[in-house]
């Protein structure tokens, strides 16, 4: 069929069963603009802002495992999207982003809003295309999502000139693509899938380390298989959680520098430490050298660049979570093996009872930590997505909710983006309509793209913006009382400005404030009731810290704050833990 | 330890940047690279001499094994390669000791490729040993410009195929 290049990348989206767009026009975007306005899917959402555009779309494709899309104009348009794009990259998300481009006979000449994306992008994202042809277009945009989402998924950038959105081809999607240069390695190795099951079998400190290479891989299934079958305590990271449900008895937290002490403990003491999809970043390991010092290691990783980057593996294995989790199952029942883990799990219970996570929560306070828990206990029957911004609001929230759903949890991990949650919320809420959409916020980093509450509003997208509202920048405020004196440099906001309710109101929302534990529960019952988006304002104290802490660089099992003492278990005399089990 | 690898890279607009930038951000400075279209003109080869040692550079390897336009990557053994570079040497030469430098050239099999008042160029080609002994050789007599193509090589033909 005949049609205009941009009236093809709009078919392609829906060859690619693309459902939403998030998007902000602008001279050069205008054809792509104008051939969205025919078609009924995708939709399209006008953001305010466009890295809220790439954040949302990021928030969709957590919830959902796929790639939409996100179409801006060139130059600033496309320059605003850096931000999300590089927070998609860190934390492997499949996206893929349009960039409008002025047209190609004046590329090179600083043409009015021309920007090189795809030079600018080239740290920052899996792949990137600049268009030259309108004929190209259909097979980019198939190598584009492909790309996207297979392998270790990742943003991909395609920057589209306006003469070739404008440019008429004959349109034909291709069925395949023809990537010499890029083959991901699915399978896991036999040889070392066998070795794996064999230290599985005979190892009496096991730990499961999980990520989010779970959750890209929709392996929680096999991975909830393996934890049980050889009764396997196990750790999610911020990225992994909801790849195991949290009220599980293998379950034992978060690990790293705001892990619980017992979840640390548990590393330093495992004998064999099981990573799989995760990277062995600094703020789960802390000092390299002292983690997990006394464990053999098995690293399952799609991607061979993470696997030794950190830490050298004893058994390395290049392939997806999913497949090679369920050949080490299998491999483990052929070997009839027994789980050995009674005695270990007798320490880590009587860790987690001495060293529990805990906060005090003195009389007609309204603490963060028991907001997060109210949210926790209020959506315990139903089905619930939590996502969050970054600071002490993104730590209590891990160490607080309990995430049962994979898929459910969306925060930003590696880049650790201010701005990242609510537009998350709402490609969240997209992707999953009949699930309450909750923003776990600081009053910081909402400011930082609280101009999407139109976006909300105007779309109908029912996210809940819950503030604990301490009125600095918690976590800069947190470091600086540790480390610098207390000398509170540029982190000291104010609880009052904005007023969050008359902001709420401005933007036709509901507001609500919060001022005690009292009247916490009926105020977040109210918003998870309400037809729209909604803040509430919780003012909790500033001086309120997260702890335990590690401090940066430190080894993972010398904590500050939390309940006294050290990695101290009678349990860990029992004769079975004393045996050698590695040669 | 200097690395020479061999990169067989798609032949499109972009790549060289792509390569060269995956090096700079991941910390490792490039001594040369040279590029060129193979036997498949869809493909180029990129040789590729960086100084690192063996942890990090597997890393920078594995890296560029994931970048979508990149075939092959080969960290080529010394032992088992050839490698050839070419250089370009403008030396000063008055009159009366273009003999003595047409000599120096005849000994390392090299080429007077232009002849001005002043001076003469010199082609040569080899393995960096030899033409760092010939620029050694050379600058007694002031080398007036120096261009080099950087390292080109290939693995010997027993490994592969
Ligand atoms: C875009 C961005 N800028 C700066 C930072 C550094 N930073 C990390 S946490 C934080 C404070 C966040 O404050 P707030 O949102 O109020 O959260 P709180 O820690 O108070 O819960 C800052 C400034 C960041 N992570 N992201
Ligand atoms: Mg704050």
């Amino acid at each position: 069929m005949r049609m205009s290049g941009a009236q093809a990348l709009v078919k392609s989206l829906q060859n690619e069963g693309v459902e939403v767009v998030f998007g902000y026009p602008g001279g050069v975007a205008l054809p792509i603009f104008d051939a969205l306005f025919e078609v009924e899917s995708p939709r399209t959402i006008l953001v305010r802002h466009e890295q809220a555009a790439v954040h949302a779309a990021d928030g969709y494709a957590r919830v959902t495992g796929k790639p939409c899309a996100v179409i801006v104009t060139s130059g600033p348009g496309a320059t605003n999207t850096i931000t999300g794009i590089a927070n998609a990259f860190m934390d492997s998300i499949p996206l893929v982003v349009f960039t409008a481009q002025v047209a190609t006979h004046v590329i090179g000449t600083d043409a009015f809003q021309e920007s090189d994306m795809t030079g600018i992008t080239i740290p920052i994202t899996k792949h990137n295309y600049l268009v030259k042809r309108t004929e190209d277009l259909p097979e980019v945009i198939k190598e584009a999502y492909h790309i996207a989402s297979t392998g270790r998924p990742g943003p991909v950038l395609i920057d589209v000139p306006v003469d070739v959105s404008k440019g008429e081809i004959d349109y034909v999607y291709p069925e395949n693509v023809n990537l010499p240069g890029y083959k991901p390695t699915f399978k896991g190795h036999t040889k070392q899938i066998k070795q794996a099951a064999a230290l599985i079998a005979k190892a009496r400190k096991p730990l499961l380390y999980a990520g989010g290479g779970v959750l890209a891989s929709g392996a929680w299934k096999e991975l909830k298989e393996l934890a049980e079958l050889m009764q396997l305590p196990i750790v999610t990271t911020l990225m992994g959680k909801g790849a195991f449900p949290e009220d599980h008895h293998l379950y034992i937290g978060m690990p790293g520098m705001h892990g619980a002490k017992y979840t640390n403990y548990s590393i330093t003491e495992t004998d064999l430490l099981i990573a799989v999809g995760v990277r062995f970043d600094d703020r789960v390991t802390g000092k390299l050298a002292t983690f997990a010092s006394k464990s053999k290691v098995i690293h399952i990783d799609i991607d061979p660049a993470e696997i030794g980057k950190n830490k050298a593996p004893d058994v390395p294995i290049v392939g997806d979570a999913a497949h090679v989790l369920s050949a080490i199952v299998s491999e483990l029942r052929k070997m009839s093996a027994e789980p050995r883990t009674d005695a270990w799990m007798r320490v880590i219970d009587d860790w987690r009872a001495r060293y529990p996570l805990h906060y005090h929560n003195p009389d007609g306070v309204l603490m963060p930590q028991y907001v997060v828990e109210r949210i926790r206990e209020l959506t315990k029957d139903r089905p619930t997505v939590i996502t969050t911004e970054v600071g002490q609001n993104q730590m209590w929230s891990c160490q607080y909710t309990h995430i049962r759903e994979p898929r459910t949890w969306v925060s930003s991990g590696g880049l650790g983006t201010m701005g990242f949650g609510l537009p998350a919320a709402m490609g969240a809420q997209l992707g999953r309509p009949e699930h309450l959409v909750i923003d776990i916020a600081g009053d910081g980093s909402i400011q930082m793209n609280i101009q999407e509450l139109a976006t909300a509003k105007i779309n109908h997208i029912p996210v809940k913006i819950v503030i604990l509202n301490n009125g600095v920048l918690g976590m800069v405020h947190q470091w600086q009382e540790l480390f610098y004196g207390g000398r509170f440099a540029s982190s000291i906001l104010d609880q009052d400005v904005p007023d969050f309710v008359k902001l709420a109101e401005a933007y036709g929302c509901l507001g609500l404030r919060v001022r005690t534990p009292e009247e916490l529960d009926a105020a977040l019952l109210q918003a998870f009731e309400y037809d729209g988006p909604v803040i509430v304002d919780c003012r909790v104290p500033a001086t309120e810290n997260v702890y335990p802490m590690v401090a940066p660089g430190g080894s993972i099992d010398e904590m500050l704050g939390g309940i006294p003492g050290g990695p101290v278990s009678e349990m860990l005399d029992d004769d079975s833990l004393l045996e050698e089990v590695w040669e | 330890m200097p690395h020479t690898l061999s990169v067989l890279v798609e032949n499109k607009p972009g790549v060289l940047m792509r390569v060269a930038s995956l090096f700079a951000r991941r910390g490792f400075n490039i001594d040369s690279l040279a590029v060129g279209v193979t036997e498949d003109p869809t493909l180029s080869r990129m040789t590729i001499v960086v100084a690192a040692e063996d942890t990090p550079l597997e890393q920078v390897t594995k890296q560029l094994h994931k970048l979508i336009n990149v075939i092959k990557v080969q960290d080529l053994d010394p032992k088992e390669m050839t490698d050839r570079e070419l250089v370009l040497f403008k030396v000063n030469a008055p009159p009366e000791r273009r003999h003595e430098i047409i000599e120096i050239a005849n000994v390392f099999r090299a080429k007077i490729v232009d002849v001005g008042k002043q001076s003469l160029t010199i082609e040569a080609t080899g393995t960096g040993d030899k033409l760092l002994a010939m620029e050694d050789l050379l600058r007694a007599y002031g080398i007036k410009e120096l261009a080099r193509t950087g390292k080109i090589a290939l693995a010997r033909g027993s490994k592969d195929a």
